[in-house]
């Protein structure tokens, strides 16, 4: 069954972010992991790329298909996992930790206040469930 | 038997690891001229260093009987159902391969003069008529390898057209049931994708597409039927949309076998449209190709098609027109693949327009079929008359942990290619199937059972269909340890050392 940590805010694409002093980690939910199945690939931007809120920053790529990574909020790039060139079964193992994918800096933290908690995210993806074909 | 290998179900080595040093395919007659080193006429830098070591060192029965091997593991078209959704693997007529095994084309040399290859020339001519009939569009360029190179041309024709109106644009829109090549060729050709999506029905949104419709908009890249298999019924209104915003409308014919000898595009306000000659007009595809993907347009972007055009002189002769200013150029050395056009014209030829018209009828009538026997027993995700194709999913058998990857594994157990998987997009656990044409009732109800004996295994066995197939040589495959750390060169090195070896991951199944 998904998990939905309390410290991260939440996408309608199924980003997390969290917030630690200033600067965002960001990665997929433990629910878009399980969507997508095993992930053979992660394509991430280079440190220092700037994104707009909803804009794709990379993909991800599984035995079944590639989906675009949205960036949660506005920001820079400072950092970004390694691992992921390595071992992308990370984002599968361990979705909210060692499979955490760039840190941002935000440039506009009043977006925050736009993306879902972890109550109204689970909310959202029972509403998925339902839908889902 | 005890304890020896038995030759038909071993796993067939490499033809480099059948390789035994001084071991020959060939005999020739005892040297009668002196001896001279390669080095006194061929200079040095031009000779490779490696002597071509590593190569295999076999006989002639060890070639024939490694690729014979190989060729009988294999699964065509020619040994039974195809399913493969969105592909369209019907048969091909043996006719066709015979008219483009004519000495007169297959050793036609394509730097021969005009005046020689009118022959050729006009093969091309007539197809390109031909193809303009059937879809109603006004000229059209036969030079594209396949679909995808299709696309890019005729994207690239937008944009040349859109320049010249002085307006040139932006975005892309394509639907989320898209093939994944569509947002991958705008993307190529410098445009920025823009998704729409789809309705509760499965068909594209229209409040969404009039939103998006903006100034920015050079084309809307649109699939009709769409790979649901279902017509966009609103084609005429969505074309209204796109041509009021300024945009132009791209049409993507891969699955125009529903529509063959029925419904033209060119009718419906399309711009452009590319046809997959390997598709609905029965050239064979799949391994690789080669294919062809003729792009056919309206009258406006005529100017823009690559060079050279096929004309006709007054004197009735067919000559290369390359005098063509406004041309986005060349996108293909010479004339496209020609053979396979050849076989495009045997075809449409051979089944002349009644015949087409009935190909169109009968792949229809064949997807409704299945769709019809199968729905109380596979979820059909967009429900309703499909045309050509038919997208279940394995949404009823996920509550067994079966899912559609097991389900297309097992269906080869029963003898039948796995249909497309995961495709769709927007559809979960997608099995999508496209009998074509080409399937009789007798073969549409073994497929049905089939499915139905599996959706049985699935609730009285699920780890049976888990761990499909068990009827061929190599059972389930690593496919995730082959995306995460593909092998894809063979190294003598290596093939000593087992450790993490593809060998090792194969899983070993009994013969039947």
């Amino acid at each position: 069954m998904a998990t939905y940590p309390e410290d991260c805010l939440y996408t309608r694409e199924h980003e997390w972010i969290r917030v630690e002093d200033d600067v965002g980690v960001i990665g997929i939910t433990d629910y878009a992991q399980e969507a997508l199945g095993d992930i053979v690939y992660v394509e991430l931007p280079s440190v220092g790329d700037h994104f707009s809120q909803g804009e794709p920053f990379g993909n991800v790529e599984s035995v079944k298909a590639v989906s675009e990574l949205y960036m949660p909020v506005s920001g820079e790039v400072v950092e970004i996992n390694e691992d992921l060139a390595e071992s992308p079964q990370l984002v599968n193992e361990d979705p909210y930790g060692d499979g955490w994918m760039v840190k941002i800096t935000l440039s506009d933290p009043t977006e925050l206040e736009t993306l879902m908690s972890a109550s109204e995210y689970e909310e959202y993806v029972k509403e998925e469930r339902q839908k889902e074909k | 038997m005890t304890g020896a290998p038995c030759q038909v179900t071993r796993d067939e080595a490499l033809i480099f690891e059948r390789s035994r040093p001084g071991r020959t395919a060939y005999s020739l007659p005892p040297l009668d001229v002196p001896t001279v080193p390669l080095e006194t006429w061929i200079e040095s830098r031009f000779l490779r260093a490696d002597q071509l070591a590593g190569l295999p060192e076999v006989s002639e029965v060890d070639v024939i009987r490694h690729f014979t091997r190989l060729s009988r593991w294999n699964y065509a078209v020619d040994l039974g159902m195809y399913p493969l959704g969105s592909c369209t693997m019907k048969y091909n007529p043996k006719v066709n391969e015979r008219v483009a095994r004519l000495e007169g084309f297959a050793q036609h040399h394509p730097l021969t003069p005009e005046e020689l290859s009118q022959g050729s020339l006009e093969v091309l001519k007539m197809l390109e008529e031909l193809l303009c009939e059937i879809t109603g569009m006004a000229a059209g360029c036969l030079q594209p390898a396949a679909g995808a190179h299709g696309e890019l041309t005729g994207l690239l024709l937008i944009r040349a057209c859109l320049e010249a109106r002085g307006d040139a644009r932006q975005k892309v829109l394509i639907p989320d049931s898209a093939h994944g090549t569509n947002p991958a060729s705008a993307a190529i050709c410098g445009y920025r994708v823009q998704t729409i999506p789809s309705t509760e029905r499965g068909l594209i949104d229209l409040e969404a597409l009039r939103r998006a419709a903006d100034s920015e908009v050079a084309a809307l890249m649109l699939t009709n039927p769409n790979t649901l298999g279902l017509f966009e019924e609103a084609i005429e209104e969505i074309v209204r949309i796109v041509h009021e915003a300024g945009g132009l409308v791209y049409m993507d014919g891969a699955n125009m076998n529903a529509l063959v000898g029925i419904a033209r595009p060119g009718d419906m306000g399309v711009d452009v449209i590319h046809l997959n000659i390997h598709k609905t007009f029965s050239t064979p595809h799949g391994g690789g190709g080669p294919g062809a993907g003729p792009v056919l347009v309206t009258s406006e972007l005529e100017p823009f098609l690559p060079v050279p055009r096929i004309v006709r002189r007054p004197d009735g002769t067919l000559a290369l027109d390359y005098d063509r200013p406004r041309s986005i150029g060349r996108v293909r050395a010479f004339y496209g693949n020609f053979g396979v056009l050849v076989r495009g014209l045997s075809y449409i030829l051979t089944m002349g327009p009644e015949g087409l018209r009935e190909v169109a009828e009968t792949a229809v009538l064949n997807a409704n079929y299945l769709a019809h026997q199968l729905k109380d027993t596979y979820e059909i995700a967009y429900p309703g008359p499909v045309m050509h194709e038919v997208v279940f999913s394995d949404k009823r058998q996920r509550a067994y942990g079966v899912r559609n990857v097991d389900i297309a594994k097992r269906l080869i157990d029963y003898g039948f290619h796995p249909p497309t998987m995961s495709f769709p997009l927007i559809v979960p656990g997608a099995l999508m199937v496209e009998p074509t044409e080409t399937e009789g009732r007798e073969e549409l109800d073994l497929f049905i059972a089939a499915m139905k004996a599996i959706d049985r295994e699935c609730r009285e066995n699920p780890e049976l269909v888990r761990t499909a197939p068990h009827q061929t040589r190599l059972g389930r495959l690593d496919e995730v340890s082959a995306a995460r750390r593909p092998v894809l060169r063979w190294r003598p090195e290596e093939s000593n050392a087992p450790s993490g070896s593809l060998s090792e991951k194969r899983v070993a199944s009994p013969e039947p």
